[in-house]
């Protein structure tokens, strides 16, 4: 949309851009085309003709009112700055529980809990290569295991965020500690960071464990279930980072999780649930990659169209349900193995572009994290970096700081017509579990990180390290990777044995009976017979594998 | 014997271990097959056991392993196991995240080649099409050609 002089109220305007457009012309030559990630040309100067601001108060309005493209609240970073919420996972319980402590002394504000893989892939420590475990998450399988983890940590103070995708066993552990501990549920604050399984299908990450149906069930159970006895908890993450991970663009990225969150809401509509009682506990989880700009209008659009979304499409009345709540992580694909310590440079990038695009909480990778769980120095330069953008940078002291740019508000209002058009595009293909199923999404994020790869290879898109500036790449020996101690792991998985030996089979054949029940029983909760599995003494792995009897394992749906 | 050793290599494309990300050897299996490669792609999280029957009954010349959470620590059993079932002749490249301490590890273990983050295009292709054809080549001799 372009206005002329006279609606700019600019006489002259018309003339004098039309004297650049010479200038620049004649010393640029050939202009080169420059496409942003998503595809968007990008044009070398951007003026009123391209945003007027005639259209403020629809388009932006102002923080903490709908359409919120400006922020979701009313003092932004300004009142309260971002959570601080590093993901951490490690070794064993007592291993995390001293990195935990560690980020905690570092400023660290809110917590995750990584799992180790072989807990993601739905297995106990028993039953996986013991060479495997610990490298990249915490070996966690019990409520005890939990209970090391957590040890000195207030279950009612700080706000826990457990990769924990469905069944959601983790989050049982933590509700049964909280139990033993004598703290209310209510209390209990944090976020379900893998209950989106629909990215699950389409990433292809090592998170699913029970079939496509079956995760439905299950999640809206879940929904439910916080709903009723966790109401502080926020039980589903729509998780864009995946999608963007895997190499959907960042405008797909923003389509196909907004697809994704309307399909969850729908499912909770349709299981009786009122939406104004369940959208205000919904958040989002994204990728913030180094495409600065493209970043930062993601975001502003993505709060836009939710709130659109929500207010038109699933009715919701409370202001609190159109609010696009959303943590940002430092995106990982962006890193480079090679010259290891310039991804703090690029991190600090990413984190601008996150924060200026009005994110809740904020991931900051560590350097080595292109080549292994991140060592402790690494760790504190990351959460460092945020304490200096914060502090020494002063990026807290304006809200939405790059709101009226030019180019920022025509590149939202672009990004947004994209994003809109991808989200028309899952509706015509009956809806986001539809399109999963049938593989369209897949195909649509392999074909984006094809194209992005070849365009690496072209050398049109530069990487420092990659494809130029090699120069220097043996400067730097990357840092030794992290490695749990083997004998410490050993012995946790020994204990376990012993554990598994000692407590009653009465106990957990009970509970794990009520739960093969609850699967096959559409008028009961499943995940409310998790969390009973889980006090009853059973493990992850146990309760994982009778739901996949019961609803299905999880498969790959593998698209050409 | 021409027609034998001048067939475009066979290559399995597979993850083994826990971890699922496959962006890099879907890309992967894609420009192999653009060289004109044979790829037999299957879905990550493959037991050992799995690929060595797969790579049996596929009469892959190379095994192509993409591993970026640590998978790679348990390939050295793979080759084993590969040794084991009479496949020595297969080669095994691996690509991905492999921390520099631990490339001996995995030569050590019979492991042809490693191709790390930026590894370019060509020089994997060169080098998985060289590898199937001295597979080829050893096949073919130990049955007696």
């Amino acid at each position: 949309m372009t206005a002329t002089a006279e609606q700019l109220a600019l006489p002259g305007f018309d003339e004098q851009l039309a004297d650049w457009r010479l200038a620049y012309k004649s010393q640029i030559g050939e202009d080169r085309q420059v496409r942003n990630r998503s595809g968007l040309d990008v044009k070398p100067l951007y003026t009123p003709a391209d945003w007027t601001g005639d259209r403020y108060l629809d388009d932006l309005g102002f923080p903490g009112t709908a359409p919120y493209t400006r922020g979701i609240y009313p003092t932004m970073h300004r009142g309260r700055t971002w959570s601080q919420r590093q993901l951490i996972g490690l070794g064993t319980p007592t291993d995390y529980n001293a990195r935990v402590r560690d980020m905690i002394d570092a400023g660290t504000s809110a917590i995750s809990l990584i799992p180790c893989n072989s807990v993601f892939r739905g297995n106990d420590c028993d039953e996986v290569p013991a060479a495997l475990l610990g490298t990249c998450g915490t070996v966690v399988n019990t409520l005890d295991h939990m209970d090391s983890a957590l040890d000195g940590v207030s279950l009612a103070d700080i706000s826990t965020a457990m990769n924990d995708p469905s069944p959601f066993t983790l989050l049982a552990f933590v509700l049964g500690l909280a139990r033993r501990r004598g703290v209310s549920w209510d209390k209990i604050t944090g976020t379900s960071n893998q209950s989106d399984y629909i990215s699950h299908f389409v990433a292809n990450h090592m998170f699913y464990r029970l079939s496509l149906p079956g995760s439905r069930r299950v999640l809206t159970d879940h929904i439910a279930f916080c709903r009723e006895h966790v109401p502080n908890w926020n039980p589903l993450s729509v998780v864009g980072q995946h999608m963007q991970q895997a190499g959907a663009t960042p405008a797909e990225t923003m389509g196909l999780t907004l697809s994704s969150a309307v399909q969850y809401a729908e499912d909770c509509i349709a299981a009786g649930m009122d939406p104004d009682t369940v959208l205000p506990r919904f958040t989002f989880f994204f990728d913030v990659s180094i495409s600065f700009f493209e970043e930062v209008a993601k975001f502003r659009a993505g709060r836009r169209i939710w709130a659109r979304l929500t207010k038109d499409r699933l009715g919701a009345r409370d202001p609190r349900s159109w609010r696009f709540k959303f943590h940002g992580q430092t995106s990982g694909a962006d890193l480079t193995a090679q010259q290891p310590m310039n991804n703090i440079a690029r991190v600090t990038a990413q984190a601008m572009a996150g924060i200026f695009g009005g994110l809740q909480s904020l991931h900051t990778d560590a350097y080595d994290e292109a080549i292994s769980t991140p060592t402790k120095e690494a760790a504190v330069i990351a959460v460092a970096t945020q304490n200096m953008l914060r502090e020494e940078a002063h990026l807290c002291d304006v809200i939405d700081p790059l709101g009226g740019s030019y180019y920022v508000e025509a590149l939202t209002d672009q990004m947004e017509a994209e994003i809109e058009a991808i989200i028309d595009r899952i509706e015509q293909a009956g809806g986001m579990y539809k399109a999963v199923e049938s593989g369209q999404v897949q195909t649509m994020v392999g074909r984006s990180a094809l194209t992005f790869q070849q365009r690496v290879d072209r050398g049109e898109e530069k990487i420092v390290g990659v494809n130029c500036y090699t120069g220097d790449n043996d400067l730097v020996e990357p840092p030794p990777p992290y490695r749990p101690n083997a004998e410490s792991m050993e012995a946790h998985v020994a204990a376990f044995a012993d554990y598994k030996a000692e407590r009653s089979q009465a106990t957990v054949e009970a509970a794990l009976g009520n739960l093969a029940r609850a699967a096959n029983d559409a008028t009961d909760n499943v995940f409310g017979r998790v969390v009973e599995a889980a006090e009853a003494g059973v493990t992850h792995g146990e309760i994982v594998a009778c739901l996949r009897q019961e609803l299905g394992m999880g498969e790959p749906l593998i698209v050409a | 014997m021409d027609d034998v050793l001048s067939t475009p290599g066979r290559v399995l494309v597979t993850k083994i271990g826990l971890d699922g990300h496959d962006r890099g050897s879907r890309i992967v299996a894609a420009f192999l097959r653009d060289a004109g490669m044979e790829v037999i792609y299957t879905p990550p999280w493959q037991s050992i056991d799995a690929v060595v029957a797969l790579a049996r009954q596929e009469d892959v010349d190379v095994i192509g392993l993409s591993t970026l959470a640590t998978d790679h620590l348990i390939i050295p059993d793979l080759m084993d196991a590969l040794q084991e079932a009479g496949l020595e002749d297969v080669k095994v490249v691996v690509g991905g995240i492999v921390p520099n301490p631990e490339h001996d590890m995995l030569h050590d273990a019979g492991v042809a080649a490693i191709f790390g983050p930026g590894a370019a295009r060509e020089a994997i292709v060169d080098s998985v099409g060289q590898l199937a054809a001295t597979a080829r080549e050893a096949k073919f001799e130990s049955l007696g050609g």
